[in-house]
């Protein structure tokens, strides 16, 4: 059988996808089977002795009070963070777009928290919202604002952490949309501007729409991001992970407490099926509404 | 082929020279590490056919590492672990019982809290050092306030306390009480101030909470009033893990609770002279009660066979009374044997002596989900301090909360 040059080309092409593809598969999608295979068990360290439970791991996640303050917390998160860091990040790439000048210099200090290790993030970030000695309560105290808790109370603490975090993506957030900015031909803001449109209808009805694709990917990995949040709530309030009162408790610190303190292998997987089935619902009906205004 | 080529020389290798190679697993911390390090040589030195491999984690990933290796097969024949953490080990299938003899052992010559390495009636491990609770207080800040004791009484604290608590507008710039509900402070309303007021936390097997009464609900209100009436301090002063600690060696907290395991980061930090004072009592004479707690050395479903006998033969050697008094010097941690905890030197000692003499009345908490049980008691202060809930409802809460937790093991 003779082959044409194409052919032989596309069949090289898949050779080679095979293999990454088999690493894939193997680290990738056979843990995610394992794990729905092990939240059917209850954990023992010795295999022979796992007992199977069927679904009485998924029964437990009905009525167990934690476990619906963790989702109820990551979905706040979420809520709170995706729309923080895209709107501060569109309009923070949109100054930064009409800078004259410095523009590497801001894009290199805004991008600095993204690569810099959550742990320190965290320890910084829990000294300058100190009631007692923290930076920001001085300059809140400086607008005569009284000193406020932020992450010793029960009710300010979720919405902090999200600042932190919101604080620490932006930088990614503001090089996304930067990139996406500079892909949209000049000609069309000319065109409309002869045509007399200025400000607002030029970001209303070209900006924003040829945007769409950086915003769908914004916001669908701005969301899987939330919805794993563990490094900074962790170290945020370290001898009380997930507090106060459970207050900053997510989904994620949830299951490393079941699997790794209290050795609950069985019923953390249980809820890690949970999270898998949870990120992949959501990303769907995102991609779904999001990709449907794409008009090019 | 190793493998086969082992089982083939098995019966050779154990006649002559019984050569086995045995790991020993802990946390990472220096002193500790150190200390193992120049053990495992002495052992070595006397057992000729036994090799030690000796690994340490950072402690955040300690649990963890355990929790993976030891189902596949690759984690420690001989495993440190804190003795609360066992119950949650034992039914998870990471230890195994240690031979009846050494319970014989445990009974007769350890302080009474070691029991708490048992396990439903079997024994699971030995500590070789024990820690107590006692109050660290800045002898500095003491003698500029014209005080010259550390209180003996639960009211003295409270009036030295307010005085060298220093406010100005809303906010604290140095604190009489470090307080740290997260930190030692859930064992001191748990474990003391429960017992001072004349109840006790569990019923003897453990498997019943009792703190739910007059003398628990004194504990919290009393506790959290410190806070709430007295304002000799203020959850979370110092950001941190162990702000507390941090605190008072930064010298702006007078006093704080800690644990004996304190006191080499307090001597290494603290730039001031600083005490150490036995708890205070409800009143001169009351009761003492104090929480005791312990790192000990388990077994795991990897020693089997000759590696069996090897993890024996070094769990005797680490948990033996030269070890301890070895590892006093070294490490700083008090032993667990009752004969060396009855030697006056270290009983009249300024720094050791009040965790010492503590040592006779302390109890160690039963737990059998660490984690969760910690948590509870935490969040029972936490609704007081942070919320304002009643006391007696917070207690109410939490006492339901641990039941279910003790029921959910022992079901």
């Amino acid at each position: 059988m003779r082959l044409t040059l194409a052919q032989r080309e596309a069949l090289w092409a898949l050779v080679f996808l095979a293999v990454p593809l088999a690493f894939f598969l193997y680290f990738r999608i056979l843990p995610a089977f394992q794990a729905l295979w092990l939240s059917l068990y209850e954990w023992h360290a010795d295999p022979s002795q796992r007992r199977f439970v069927g679904l009485e791991h998924y029964a437990r996640l009905l009525e167990d009070p934690l476990l619906r303050r963790a989702l109820w917390n990551t979905l706040l998160y979420t809520l709170l963070g995706v729309p923080g860091q895209i709107a501060l990040g569109l309009i923070i790439a949109l100054l930064l777009q009409r800078a004259p000048f410095g523009r590497d210099l801001f894009r290199a200090i805004y991008f600095a928290p993204y690569v810099t290790p959550a742990v320190a993030v965290a320890w910084v970030w829990s000294w300058m919202l100190s009631p007692h000695f923290g930076l920001v309560n001085e300059l809140l105290a400086l607008l005569g604002i009284p000193p406020q808790p932020f992450l010793q109370s029960p009710s300010q603490a979720l919405p902090t952490v999200t600042w932190v975090v919101v604080w620490q993506n932006l930088g990614f957030q503001v090089v996304l949309f930067l990139a996406g900015l500079e892909s949209i031909p000049r000609q069309y803001y000319e065109a409309a501007r002869i045509d007399g449109a200025e400000g607002w209808r030029l970001f209303r009805h070209i900006t924003w729409p040829l945007l769409n694709p950086v915003l769908v990917f914004s916001v669908v990995i701005g969301t899987i991001g939330y919805l794993q949040l563990f490094t900074q709530v962790v170290n945020l309030n370290f001898t009380d992970q997930g507090g106060p009162l459970n207050s900053t408790l997510t989904l994620a610190l949830y299951i490393y407490q079941l699997a790794f303190l209290r050795f609950q292998l069985g019923y953390a997987a249980a809820v890690t099926v949970l999270l898998f089935a949870l990120i992949l619902l959501i990303t769907l009906v995102q991609l779904r509404l999001l990709t449907r205004r794409v008009e090019l | 082929m190793k493998k086969a080529l082992a089982l083939l020389f098995l019966p050779l290798s154990l006649a002559l020279a019984q050569n086995v190679t045995i790991t020993y697993w802990q946390y990472e911390f220096r002193s500790k590490v150190e200390a193992i390090n120049e053990l495992i040589r002495r052992f070595e030195a006397q057992n000729p056919g036994i090799k030690v491999v000796h690994q340490t984690f950072p402690y955040d990933a300690f649990q963890q590492k355990v929790a993976a290796a030891i189902p596949a097969g690759q984690g420690p024949d001989v495993v440190n672990l804190y003795y609360g953490w066992a119950p949650t080990w034992v039914k998870a299938g990471y230890l195994v019982p240690l031979p009846d003899d050494w319970i014989q052992r445990l009974d007769r010559d350890f302080v009474a809290m070691a029991q708490a390495a048992k396990v439903g009636g079997k024994l699971y491990g030995v500590p070789t050092a024990v820690r107590s609770l006692a109050l660290f207080y800045n002898k500095d800040l003491f003698r500029q306030a014209g005080i010259a004791n550390p209180p003996k009484t639960w009211e003295e604290f409270i009036a030295i306390g307010q005085k060298l608590t220093v406010k100005q507008g809303g906010r604290f710039a140095q604190i009489g009480y470090g307080i740290a509900p997260d930190g030692q402070d859930h064992h001191l309303v748990r474990e003391v101030l429960v017992r001072q007021f004349g109840s006790k936390p569990y019923s003897d097997d453990g498997k019943r909470v009792l703190y739910q009464n007059e003398a628990g609900l004194k504990a919290l209100s009393f506790y959290t009033d410190w806070v709430r009436k007295h304002e000799i301090g203020v959850p979370g002063f110092f950001p941190g893990n162990n702000g507390y600690r941090d605190g008072f060696i930064a010298g702006r907290i007078a006093m704080i609770v800690d644990g004996s395991f304190a006191i080499g980061t307090i001597q290494q930090g603290a730039r001031f002279n600083f005490g150490v004072a036995e708890l205070p009592l409800e009143r001169a004479g009351g009761r003492k009660a104090n929480f005791g707690s312990f790192w000990m050395h388990g077994l795991t479903p990897l020693a089997t066979g000759p590696k069996r006998e090897a993890a024996l033969k070094f769990l005797a050697f680490i948990t033996s009374e030269e070890t301890q008094r070895y590892w006093l010097e070294k490490v700083g941690e008090l032993p667990a044997s009752k004969n060396l905890i009855r030697d006056p030197k270290l009983s009249l000692h300024p720094v050791y002596g009040p965790f010492v003499l503590s040592l006779a009345y302390a109890k160690a908490t039963p737990f059998v989900d660490e984690a969760a049980q910690r948590k509870v008691m935490v969040d029972a202060i936490n609704r007081v301090l942070l919320q304002g809930m009643d006391p007696a409802q917070s207690l109410r809460i939490a006492a339901e909360e641990e039941q279910r937790i003790l029921d959910q093991f022992w079901r």
